[in-house]
């Protein structure tokens, strides 16, 4: 079963991505930080990470850059999911790294349809 | 009195001057030489032995009309300060050490107009010598109780007389350079004026409070003689024209006449000593005059008619016995005499050699010579004058032992220098006037004044009751010399006046119109008549065409100044206008400069042949003159117009610039909030937005969970809706659109309705709320505002603190002025770093893990706001550490 970690501080939209997730079979995990995002993925090296950018303590640039300099983490892809939606702020969540960029509020067929591209082959 | 011990008298009191000349020449730049005072007393030159004696002689024959010889300064100065200012900025810039100098130089350096003036001046003033010397003898003899001498060895005003011109020529002609100050002589001619003024208020005092009980006791006993009406009064409407003219006649004398001319205009050392002399010089006037006519009428009463009333001033005491008071009256007229002649003569000699002398005849030897011994010749011409002139007096007036009283002598003088009236004030302000018309009304007017004043009078002396007078000539009664064209109703000066001016005039005016100068005429009237713009232009304003080589320029300087000084002008001049001291080439610039350079030492019309004697000029024509003047006049008012365009536009964009960083700044903050809003608005509408959509795909969802995701749209939406109030709230807020609804309200009461709303949340949590010490305090203000604040802190402590044994205390602090409302809570308390930013809106710790229930982060921003619009404030407590303590202050 892939792994699926939800990185947000907004508990209504991880209850929801949480719900739609599991039901589409994968098995999910929640961290409301950055930080706490990398203390799951010690124990759990997750298929693809759904991050949020503006978060309390460690924000998503901050933690995706730790996934990518972490070789363990090599094959983890990442979907950044967030209310910045300027051009310069997609542009510079890509340019970190992330596979996919999903401004809020977003439709969740379409991200499952991009999450299942990504590591359902 | 002996005659030896008046001698001796003289010779000390000469000495006196000398050991003051050189005392004040050593110190030429100590307060106590050059200062204002010094300057206004300098100019009492004016006051010669005709003011001495003469006055007091014509009030005694007269009566009132010697008054206007006074009257014409006095009532001149305002304007005279207005013109002189003028006169003398001019004067110093072109280094103008003559009046014979000032008028050349108006019309354009011709040597012919100056040496005209100063033939003029020679023969108005030379007389006047004479009578000054006249003065001196006369009185000597009287103190002496002497008769005259016969040999001019044996007689005493021939030594005074050597003695003034050895002075003279000692103190006035130290350097070459004339239009240089004479601290020395000037600083005598002030103690002098001092000393003569001291004396005659004096013998004024001792005449009218020793000899008589005062002014109306000699008022009462004159009134008592006959015909005292005629003393007192005008008599008639001819009478009173004769006033107005005498006084006009004495204004110009006081511009004009070469020793006036020298004391207020070349020996000027500052333009702001003109404010002083303004009111100085008349007061010394007025002063002078106090005593006159009181002097004059005891002289009627107690002397005997046989006396020659001129020197009442000094037969008054004498016939009381009092001798020592004789003296001092002596003493004090031969002050005057001395200021008179030692200036008089040292202004003639220097137009004699730099506008006579040097010009005609002298200009190609100085030109072959070097400058010690130019230098020397200059000076030789100057000191050889100065004797010819004192001593030639001296000679004229035992010869021809003129019996003429000091007063018309005096007059005649006047009417003489007032020829040079018109082409001096008209030429100040009129550019048209042309040298050619100067010329002409000068010597016109002079004939006319020859032939109505002083060919009668000469007559009159030799032949009495001559037919010339009494017929006119050839029986011709229209051209009897005191009534011309059968004017009869004017007394002879006045008379002689009035026909000269109509003649000069007449004729200056005729001839500017008839004939135009030329362009260089009309380069140097553009220059004076319009001295105040072209004032900064200086070297730029003359035009001149023509070829010429610095190193000729140089080497005709050398002749005059020797090689340092040129060398130091030079390199000032270069500095000044920024030239390459290379160049070969002199431009108009510098054939200007050094013009000016040489008028000091040899004239202005000297200087301008010295230097075209080493320079090709071409003539540029009279328009191309006026159109370079103009062009030059234009580019300094462009050039200070765009100054100060340049420094307003300069001011303008530094405004517009800080303006436009404060909308930087502005449009920032306001990218900034919009970003925020739109990110805040964004989070809970895609939290409605996912769990719609899920509702909406999953059927089989079970209910409970429907129900879940149900209420997370219900509060979402909330979130959404008092997000968007509260962004409203507080634009109106920060605006300052919103107006306070103030009443008296009770705090107390205020705080307990917080509290009541917020008692579910409190519950809920098990928080514990304190309000026990709240006083009941009544102010003014919005209670639903501040009911906000309160409960918006109220609030954020219970989010911040645990449940249970969470604790929140209120209390309220007094001051005089103040009334605090403390907020404390136990809970986790901000952090340091975040403290000066909570009030900012959209301002969320980093720290904060717990979402806030409205999440909007506007709470503490509009409660600022808020607060702030009720004059108070809003703030932390850094030092309070078990928690939060929020201090919201207002005004008492």
């Amino acid at each position: 079963m892939k792994k699926i970690l939800i990185v947000d501080d907004e508990p209504n939209i991880v209850m929801s991505l949480e719900y739609a997730f599991k039901k589409q079979g994968y098995s999910v995990f929640i961290a409301r930080d950055g930080s706490e995002a990398l203390v799951i993925m010690e124990r759990e090296i997750p298929d693809l990470v759904i991050l949020d950018v503006m978060m309390p303590q460690v924000d998503g640039y901050e933690t995706i850059g730790m996934i990518k300099n972490n070789p363990a983490f090599a094959k983890a892809k990442v979907i950044f999911l967030s209310a910045k939606s300027k051009a310069a702020d997609i542009e510079k969540g890509l340019k970190l790294g992330a596979d996919e960029y999903f401004t809020k509020p977003f439709s969740v067929k379409k991200l499952i349809t991009a999450v299942d591209h990504l590591i359902r082959a | 009195m002996a005659s030896y011990v008046i001698i001796l008298v003289i010779v000390g009191y000469l000495s006196l001057l000398f050991a003051i000349g050189i005392w004040a020449d050593r110190r030429s730049k100590s307060k106590w030489v050059h200062n204002p005072w010094v300057y206004a007393l300098s100019l009492a030159v004016y006051c010669s032995a005709w003011t001495y004696y003469g006055s007091v002689g014509i009030a005694a024959t007269s009566g009132v009309s010697f008054l206007t010889t006074y009257l014409g300064p006095i009532i001149a100065l305002p304007l005279w300060i207005l013109v002189f200012k003028r006169i003398v900025v001019i004067s110093k810039q072109y280094q103008v050490a003559s009046i014979a100098d000032f008028i050349s130089l108006r019309y354009g350096n011709k040597r012919s107009i100056g040496a005209l003036v100063t033939i003029i001046c020679v023969i108005a003033v030379f007389p006047y010598i004479a009578l000054q010397l006249k003065a001196v003898s006369e009185t000597f003899d009287i103190l002496s109780g002497s008769s005259k001498s016969v040999s001019v060895f044996t007689d005493s005003t021939f030594y005074i007389a050597v003695l003034l011109a050895v002075f003279v020529a000692l103190f006035g002609t130290q350097t070459t350079d004339a239009s240089r100050r004479r601290s020395g002589l000037i600083f005598t001619v002030a103690v002098e004026s001092v000393l003569k003024l001291v004396f005659f208020l004096i013998i004024g005092v001792y005449v009218t409070f020793y000899l008589f009980d005062g002014t109306t006791d000699i008022y009462n006993q004159i009134s008592a003689l006959d015909g005292f009406e005629k003393l007192a009064t005008f008599s008639n409407i001819e009478a009173s024209i004769n006033w107005y003219f005498m006084i006009a006649l004495s204004f110009f004398a006081i511009f004009l006449l070469p020793r006036q001319f020298q004391v207020s205009v070349v020996e000027n050392t500052s333009v702001s000593h003109l404010k002083k002399a303004s009111w100085v010089f008349p007061l010394y006037l007025l002063l002078f005059n106090v005593f006159v006519i009181f002097i004059a009428w005891a002289g009627k009463l107690l002397l005997s008619g046989e006396l020659n009333p001129d020197y009442y001033t000094l037969y008054l005491p004498l016939a009381h016995g009092h001798k020592f008071l004789g003296l001092i009256v002596f003493l004090g007229g031969l002050s005057s005499v001395i200021s008179m002649v030692v200036v008089s003569a040292l202004a003639l000699s220097t137009m004699i050699s730099n506008n006579l002398i040097i010009p005609y005849g002298f200009i190609k030897a100085l030109n072959d010579s070097n400058p010690k011994r130019n230098a020397q010749r200059i000076k030789n011409v100057r000191r050889a004058s100065i004797f010819i002139l004192i001593i030639g007096a001296y000679f004229f007036y035992v010869n021809f032992n003129i019996e003429l009283s000091l007063f018309s002598i005096g007059l005649i003088a006047f009417v003489i220098i007032a020829q040079l009236a018109p082409a001096f004030f008209i030429g100040l302000f009129w550019n048209r006037g042309s040298a050619i018309a100067a010329k002409t009304g000068i010597i016109v007017g002079s004939l006319v004044t020859f032939y109505t004043l002083v060919l009668p009078f000469i007559t009159e002396v030799f032949v009495e009751g001559s037919s010339l007078i009494t017929n006119g000539p050839g029986g011709i009664a229209l051209l009897k010399p005191y009534e011309l064209f059968g004017v009869d109703f004017m007394p002879p000066v006045t008379h002689a006046f009035f026909w000269s001016m109509v003649f000069n005039v007449m004729s200056y005016l005729v001839f500017s119109v008839l004939q135009k100068g030329d362009y260089r005429e009309r380069n140097y009237a553009e220059l004076v008549v319009n001295a105040s713009s072209y004032g900064e232009l200086q070297e730029n304003a003359f035009v001149w065409r023509g070829e010429a080589y610095v190193s000729e320029i140089r080497k005709a300087l050398i002749r005059f100044l020797g090689e340092k000084r040129t060398t130091r002008a030079l390199n000032l001049f270069y500095r000044k206008y920024d030239i390459d001291p290379q160049e070969e080439k002199a431009d108009a610039r510098l054939v200007n400069f050094s013009e000016k350079l040489l008028t000091g030492s040899i004239g202005a019309a000297s200087a301008k042949l010295m230097i075209s004697s080493v320079v090709k000029e071409q003539p540029v024509s009279l328009p191309e003159v006026l159109k370079i003047l103009e062009e030059n006049k234009e580019t300094i008012t462009i050039n200070k117009q765009l100054q100060q365009q340049s420094h307003d536009l300069k001011r303008l964009s530094d405004r517009l610039k800080n303006a436009n960083q404060a909308l930087v700044e502005k449009d920032r903050q306001k990218d900034e909030f919009l970003d925020t809003v739109a990110h805040e608005l964004k989070t809970p509408t895609a939290s409605i937005r996912a769990a719609s959509e899920i509702l909406f795909d999953d059927d089989d969802m079970p209910v409970e969970l429907k129900k879940k995701f149900l209420d997370n749209i219900v509060n979402d939406s909330d979130r959404l809706a008092a997000l968007i109030t509260n962004i409203l709230d507080l634009e109106k807020l920060s605006n300052g659109r919103e107006v306070m609804d103030k009443k008296q309200h009770s705090l107390k009461d205020t705080l307990h309705k917080a509290v009541d709303g917020v008692y579910q949340l409190a519950l809920k949590k098990q928080v514990k709320i304190d309000v026990n010490e709240i006083e009941s305090i009544n102010l003014y203000y919005d209670e639903d505002r501040i009911l906000q604040v309160f409960t918006n802190l109220l609030s954020n402590s219970i989010k911040f603190v645990s449940s249970k044994d969470g604790v929140i205390k209120v209390k309220t602090q007094l001051t005089d002025t103040t009334v605090l409302m403390i907020f404390e809570d136990n809970g986790k308390g901000i952090p340091q770093e975040d403290m000066q930013f909570i009030f900012d809106k959209f301002y969320q710790s980093n720290n904060q893990n717990v979402k806030k229930p409205m999440g909007s982060g506007m709470g503490l921003a509009i409660s600022r706001h808020i607060i702030e619009n009720h004059h108070g404030s809003i703030r932390v407590d850094p030092d309070f550490i078990n928690g939060a303590r929020f201090i919201v202050e207002f005004k008492n």
